[in-house]
């Protein structure tokens, strides 16, 4: 693994303003590459927060205001240069509600190629489908219909789906705001099964309110309240021996 | 009753009162409608009605009333007398359609089976009976047996002098007069671009100038051919009888329609009001709009909810899109939006006038100064006309298809134009081809609104361009086809003109219902044709489930 790649994403001094309210309050740490982070914390803790500020989404929301900066690769991404349509194709998001496009399932999955002006040639736009729905394990269960619309496929598959249209335009970090909070234990299991398959190409950024979740999938685990970085470790410390009596609390269930 | 209140059945039930009322008032709008109209069409008995004093009237019972005698002491004037209308028909002779009797006056009422009714091109209906057919100035086939073997043989020969008639009158005609105009427009538009020099285009005026007059001649000969065609077809007339022994001469010419609907079974009944609803819907109208069909009033009225739609939907659809999806949302927007739904609220002949003001004097005024100058003082588009009366309803009913577009706008749900977003796509993007097509059922129910109102909107046509009668329609034949400056007829001004505006009104009635019904036809059929659109729409861009 290229050295440089360890520390995928780092941020340093982050602040995150809603208008006056200050969400986020001076975050620093770095992910590492080809690993899967956990953001856990409480309701309300600024890890969903955190996790759009890495692909721009949280521009979207007027009033939103970043300090600080954060490094892809080594680049700061909050610099005026960077063209935040190619960031956004580096960096894919999957949503907690499975979201796939009034389309059909070919269509949903070839949807990013077509906006992102890769080729449209039918034949690189079949083979790279069949790759993405290869990859998120949906492609048997779908490859006998993949013209048909998206919305027949149940909660899992959609969410699987929602997976398979993002990998569709190759990203290097996929960010994950809860993905499985909506679905079914064995939906659940499958998406996690996913996400460790995946980790081998992707580097996973996870946010999740089930901490054994977290546990099960995650190398590293970074615990937030109110809007703070309480710790930053690898999964099985936090979970084990944690470092803060806040996330010891939090990790046994004391509250939360 | 205090339990009653805090359970809210009364509220069901007032609730359950309101749909009933407003049910009742639709079915009964319709069954008035429909009840009053297909007496247009009905082929009613023909009723001989011999008075007491020795007169007769012989015509279709079109009203009954009951009316209080006034003849007897206050006491008993609670007695009423039947009273009936007949449609006498026979325009020409008596001066009048309608006369009233009642029950008092009249010794007896018969139903006799050699009754006929004659549609005329003029003068309206004849009622009476068939004496003799005149050939040639003389009067032959006097019996009935002999009526019978000819007068079919005559009237087909006489249709067929009708309908070279028409194809000479309306084919070849026109299109002599349409090259005319072109040649003269054309010389109009060479003297005016060359005032100061004549000369150098004398030759081509002077070329055009005998194409004129070879055209000229051209008429002339049809005009030759039409007259010798009617002479010839005014050798054969009908000699009838009225009730009352007057004999009238009728050309077969004239004829439209002639039958016994007192000799009608169910079967030539039926046949009868197919062949009417055929004529209503497809011919022009006769005798100032009472008779004959609306075809020219239903292309009309068509056309100009097509255009209107066609002019306001891109409008409505862009400003929706602005105002929702990329100004930023202030006070700014807030006011523009209170703005457009108060300009729903305007009434209908506000925007007439602007229409007026605006399209046919500003923008048409403007055009013909730039382009149509040489026809001066005579406006091209500086006057009412198909294109002006359907931009101000798309004006009319801008607000409906933006607070539609709007409404379907803010109700894609966020997670998707994240999704999008999240994919590298630009807002633009996202908007192109998720947001409008999962919007799009939504704008077509704002559509279905806009064309719903402008199909019944009558007031604003009235000052841009609508007509009793226009001669030709807005699409022909002759280059550029679609002819957007035209006069134009509209149902909805139909049944204002034919109801209020004819000079006889009564013969009017049916018509002014079935043009109603019709109308209301119209409005459902597009509004169906939108809602079957959406139906698939609907399907094929169903939100999530899930």
């Amino acid at each position: 693994m290229n050295e440089l790649h360890k520390e995928k994403i780092e941020v340093n001094n982050l602040n995150f303003y809603y208008g006056e309210v200050k969400a986020l309050k001076d975050i620093n740490f770095h992910i590492h590459g080809n690993k899967v982070t956990a953001l856990i914390g409480p309701s309300g803790c600024g890890k969903s927060t955190f996790l759009r500020i890495l692909n721009r989404m949280n521009e979207l929301i007027e009033d939103a205001r970043v300090e600080g900066e954060v490094l892809i690769n080594g680049q700061n991404i909050y610099r005026s240069d960077v063209d935040v349509v190619e960031l956004r194709k580096k960096v894919g998001m999957i949503f907690q509600k499975s979201n796939p496009f009034p389309k059909s399932i070919f269509e949903n999955v070839a949807y990013g190629l077509r906006v992102g002006g890769f080729s449209t040639d039918k034949k690189f736009l079949e083979e790279r489908v069949e790759r993405s729905l290869n990859q998120a394990a949906l492609w048997d269960e779908v490859k006998e219909r993949l013209y048909e619309s998206a919305f027949g496929l149940s909660g899992g598959q959609q969410q699987r789906l929602c997976i398979a249209r993002s990998l569709a335009i190759e990203p290097d970090i996929l960010l994950m705001d809860e993905p499985a909070s909506a679905l079914d234990p064995i939906s659940t299991a499958k998406i996690e099964e996913l996400i460790i398959e995946l980790k081998k190409n992707y580097t996973i950024v996870i946010v999740t309110h089930n901490l054994q979740q977290a546990s099960r999938i995650s190398d590293y685990t970074a615990f937030f309240y109110l809007g703070e970085l309480i710790e930053y470790a690898k999964t099985t410390k936090i979970f084990t021996n944690p470092g803060k009596k806040q996330t010891e609390d939090y990790v046994t269930g004391r509250f939360g | 009753m205090k339990n009653l209140i805090k359970k809210g059945e009364i509220f069901i039930w007032l609730t359950g009162l309101g749909l009933g009322i407003s049910l009742v008032m639709i079915s009964g709008l319709m069954f008035l409608i429909v009840s009053n109209s297909t007496d247009y069409f009905y082929p009613a008995e023909v009723t001989k009605v011999q008075k007491k004093d020795n007169t007769m009237l012989l015509g279709q019972i079109f009203d009954e009333q009951f009316v209080p005698d006034a003849s007897l002491p206050d006491s008993l004037s609670s007695t009423d007398v039947e009273r009936y209308q007949f449609k006498i028909g026979n325009r020409d002779i008596y001066g009048y359609d309608f006369v009233w009797a009642d029950e008092r006056e009249i010794a007896s009422m018969t139903i006799p089976e050699e009754a006929i009714v004659i549609e005329r091109t003029e003068y309206g209906n004849f009622y009476g009976f068939i004496t003799a057919i005149q050939i040639y100035g003389k009067n032959k086939f006097n019996t009935k047996q002999e009526i019978d073997k000819i007068f079919f043989h005559i009237l087909d020969k006489i249709s067929d002098v009708r309908n070279q008639l028409d194809k000479l009158e309306k084919g070849k005609i026109g299109e002599i007069n349409y090259y005319i105009e072109q040649a003269r427009l054309e010389i109009e538009q060479l003297t005016f671009h060359n005032k100061k020099n004549l000369k150098v285009v004398q030759t081509k005026i002077d070329k055009l100038q005998d194409e004129i007059d070879s055209y000229q001649l051209e008429y002339e000969e049809v005009l030759s051919k039409t007259d010798s065609l009617r002479s010839y077809a005014a050798n054969y007339k009908l000699v009838v009888n009225t009730v009352d022994g007057t004999s009238v001469e009728i050309p077969f010419l004239n004829i439209i329609r002639i039958y016994k609907p007192n000799g009608m079974n169910l079967f030539s009944k039926s046949g009868f009001i197919i062949s009417k609803i055929w004529e209503f819907v497809s011919s022009d109208p006769r005798e100032s709009n009472t008779e004959g069909g609306v075809l020219p009033a239903i292309f009309g009225t068509i056309m100009l909810v097509v255009l209107m739609s066609v002019a306001v939907v891109p409008f409505g659809v862009i400003a929706a899109l602005y105002l929702r999806e990329y100004a930023k949302q202030g006070v700014m927007v807030r006011f523009v939006r209170i703005a457009v739904n108060n300009l729903a609220g305007v009434p209908s002949i506000v925007f007439g006038v602007f229409g007026l003001g605006f399209f046919i004097y500003f923008v048409g005024g403007t055009i013909d100064q730039l382009f149509y100058p040489e026809k001066l003082p005579t406006p091209t588009y500086g006057t009412g006309g198909i294109l002006w009366a359907s931009l101000t309803l798309a004006l009319l009913t801008l607000p409906v298809v933006i607070v539609a577009t709007e409404e379907s706008l803010a109700s894609i749900p966020r997670g998707i134009r994240e999704a999008s977003i999240a994919l590298g796509a630009t807002k633009w993007q996202t908007i192109r081809r998720i947001v409008l097509p999962s919007a799009a059922p939504g704008i077509l129910t704002g559509i279905i609104l806009s064309m719903a109102r402008a199909a019944g909107e009558v007031a604003p046509l009235m000052i841009t361009g609508v007509v009793k009668l226009a001669p030709n329609l807005p699409i022909d034949g002759y280059f550029p086809f679609f002819h957007l400056d035209r006069k134009f007829m509209h149902l909805g001004f139909h049944i204002y003109d034919v109801g209020f505006q004819s000079p006889n009104v009564e013969a009017a009635l049916p018509m002014v219902y079935m043009t109603t019904l019709l109308l209301i036809v119209i409005v459902i059929l597009l509004n169906l044709t939108a809602m079957i659109t959406r139906a698939r729409l609907r399907k094929k861009y169903q939100t999530s489930t899930f």
